[in-house]
């Protein structure tokens, strides 16, 4: 124990000494965690709708105004014909062409049916598919009130039983968005923040010849891991409190559940992820290899850890890579104790799962860091 | 009989096909200053690796302050001081900092660390340093630095691979004063150099040529069983029939 606190006092004074690479660590999140999620935003607006109106009655023009009005769509003028609006998509101007054919309002009062036709420019399939859907949603609408217009002008009952679906969505009532990313995107500054320095510090000592000096000590290596991962465990609940303050102030979401969960949580997370880069370390020959091996992992785990995708609606082989990273438990678990509220007994898999990664990484690390060879 | 600190038979290094250590013998009394002679790529500093427990030997037996080089390194990590030939105390750390590092962890007593730091840093005459950063001291200080640091908890046998390497005359007769310092309070001095006149200063010398030990004793009875005048020459006679080529 008393030479691991030599350990210890050598590799704080060591981090504190540069005190660029220190203020880094803590502003680089900060800003970052305040300007994705702003960037990161899913929700559609905007759409770029060139409408050709072949009919020009009333009714083509209340289907005009009503998308028009819907506040998702911006009109593009696109000319008198479908062949005339189509190069709007090809060059990107319009995200997609309604065409309205000639004798619309006719054949809906007579027949009572007509159709209508929506190309939509597929490169941007988020775009292509929520723009669809909103503008479905208006013309099912517009349908609706219909009738009611139909019935008004024949002023026959008309009584078609209808099945309306109402839905609420629960712990992210308004379907915001930056309920869903902030608490992930500050679990994933974190992970990368952690990973690196201590994917980049043993193989540091590797470069400058010390770990030799310090292999020839009675150093046992199990203090040498530890001297490794506690300052920068320190630094780690820093910056997670840092993020959470951010998440707070900046947009607005206080945790549901227990801070002590949340911690208590992190506290584990944070020993495995540690542990995960001191193996990188221990594994690299130079720093460079560290850093590419340290970033192939972390694109995995940005892509793959349920951030911005579903771990659920992954294939089985994605789904199990992506359970087998940390990361990806930690997300769902800030998420569940932030917007849910869930408290320990909720997350205890996931709790489990992340002392398992803690134990095997940190042996691993362990066992792999060789002091004769 | 003197105390052996230091026995080698048969001792063997093989990485793969290529042998670095060929079953080297010899033995090293405590207080002797020994030296390690050899051409680039002879195998001293894998020798001396395999002696410190920084590497596993192939074969053969090795003991180390009475500890066996397979089984106990723990153990003979806490009796030896080593200075490799790269620096390797902390650069961004000052003088007194490494100094308290690493007799922090060979176990001097927080009280014996900072009386003994004292001394050593006015010994070498580094007061106005003393709180500056190891990486801005030239070289030579450097190097007198690292053996201080080596010899600082006071270890049976320290291990120095090229000490000397790249520092001006001056101070290299200072380092050699400070060895026989050393000697003198009882540690036993195991070092490379391919200087030759450092060779003269040992108590005896062994010279290694292609992994193998081809001569071995006082360097006055080697330059009398090869009928020359100086140890360079011994040298020479014994490193021209080398195969390796120089790294």
């Amino acid at each position: 124990m008393r030479v691991l606190r030599y350990i210890l006092q050598k590799e704080f004074l060591q981090i504190f000494r540069d005190k660029s690479i220190l203020a880094m660590m803590f502003v680089m999140p900060t800003i970052q965690l305040i300007i994705i999620p702003l960037a990161m935003n899913f929700d559609v607006k905007d759409i770029n709708i060139a409408i050709v109106d072949n009919d020009h009655s009333s009714l083509s023009q209340k289907l005009v105004t009503k998308v028009g009005a819907s506040g998702y769509f911006r009109y593009i003028n696109a000319g008198t014909s479908y062949q005339k609006a189509l190069p709007y998509i090809e060059n990107g101007a319009a995200d997609m062409i309604m065409e309205i054919p000639a004798g619309f309002e006719r054949n809906l009062v007579r027949e009572g049916i007509q159709k209508i036709a929506i190309s939509v420019d597929g490169i941007n399939g988020t775009k292509a598919a929520l723009g669809a859907g909103y503008l479905n949603s208006v013309i099912a609408d517009f349908n609706k009130n219909l009738q009611l217009n139909i019935i008004a002008i024949t002023k026959q009952p008309a009584a078609q039983p209808v099945i309306d679906i109402t839905f609420s969505n629960w712990y992210n009532p308004l379907s915001e968005y930056k309920y869903y990313i902030v608490p992930g995107v500050l679990v994933l500054l974190l992970t990368l923040i952690g990973g690196f320095i201590s994917a980049l510090n043993i193989v540091k000592e590797k470069e400058a010849g010390t770990i030799e000096q310090i292999n020839v000590t009675p150093v046992k290596k199990w203090e040498f891991i530890a001297g490794k991962m506690v300052p920068f465990w320190v630094i780690g609940m820093i910056v997670f409190t840092l993020g959470l303050i951010v998440t707070w102030a900046v947009y607005g979401i206080f945790p549901e559940g227990s801070f002590g969960v949340l911690y208590l949580f992190a506290a584990v997370y944070l020993v495995a992820l540690l542990g995960f880069g001191l193996l990188i370390s221990t594994y690299s020959a130079n720093q460079l290899q560290a850093m590419f091996i340290a970033f192939f992992f972390m694109m995995i785990f940005m892509l793959m850890s349920g951030l911005f995708t579903s771990v659920e609606s992954m294939p089985a082989w994605a789904g199990a890579i992506a359970h087998l990273t940390p990361i990806t438990h930690f997300i769902k678990v800030v998420r569940m104790i932030v917007l849910k509220g869930s408290d320990l007994g909720d997350i205890k898999t996931e709790f489990f799962y992340m002392i398992l990664f803690a134990v095997v990484l940190n042996g691993w690390a362990i066992w792999n860091y060789k002091k004769t060879t | 009989m003197e105390e052996k600190v230091i026995i080698c038979k048969e001792l063997t290094k093989k990485f793969g096909d290529f042998i670095a250590v060929d079953k080297i013998s010899f033995e090293v009394n405590k207080g002797e200053i020994f030296g390690f002679l050899g051409a680039n790529g002879a195998g001293k500093t894998t020798a001396m690796r395999m002696l410190c427990g920084l590497s596993f030997p192939s074969s053969g037996e090795a003991s180390v302050a009475g500890f066996n080089v397979y089984r106990q390194q723990q153990y003979i990590k806490r009796n030896i001081g080593y200075m490799s030939q790269k620096f390797s105390l902390y650069e961004d750390l000052t003088i007194l900092e490494n100094i308290r590092f690493f007799g922090g962890v060979y176990g001097v007593p927080a009280k014996e660390i900072k009386r003994r730091s004292n001394s050593l840093v006015e010994k070498l005459g580094l007061q106005s340093e003393a709180k500056k950063k190891v990486g801005d001291l030239p070289l030579g200080w450097k190097q007198k630095l690292a053996f201080s640091v080596a010899i600082f908890h006071q270890p049976k046998i320290v291990f120095l691979d090229e000490p000397t390497g790249g520092v001006d005359p001056v101070t290299r007769r200072q380092f050699w004063d400070m060895i026989y310092e050393a000697a003198a309070s009882g540690i036993t001095i195991f070092v490379t150099t391919h200087y030759m006149d450092e060779a003269e200063y040992c108590n005896r010398i062994t010279v290694m040529v292609d992994g193998k030990i081809e001569a071995l004793d006082t360097p006055q009875n080697l330059k009398k069983q090869f009928a020359v005048k100086s140890i360079d020459d011994v040298f020479y006679q014994l490193a021209r029939g080398a195969k390796r080529s120089a790294d």
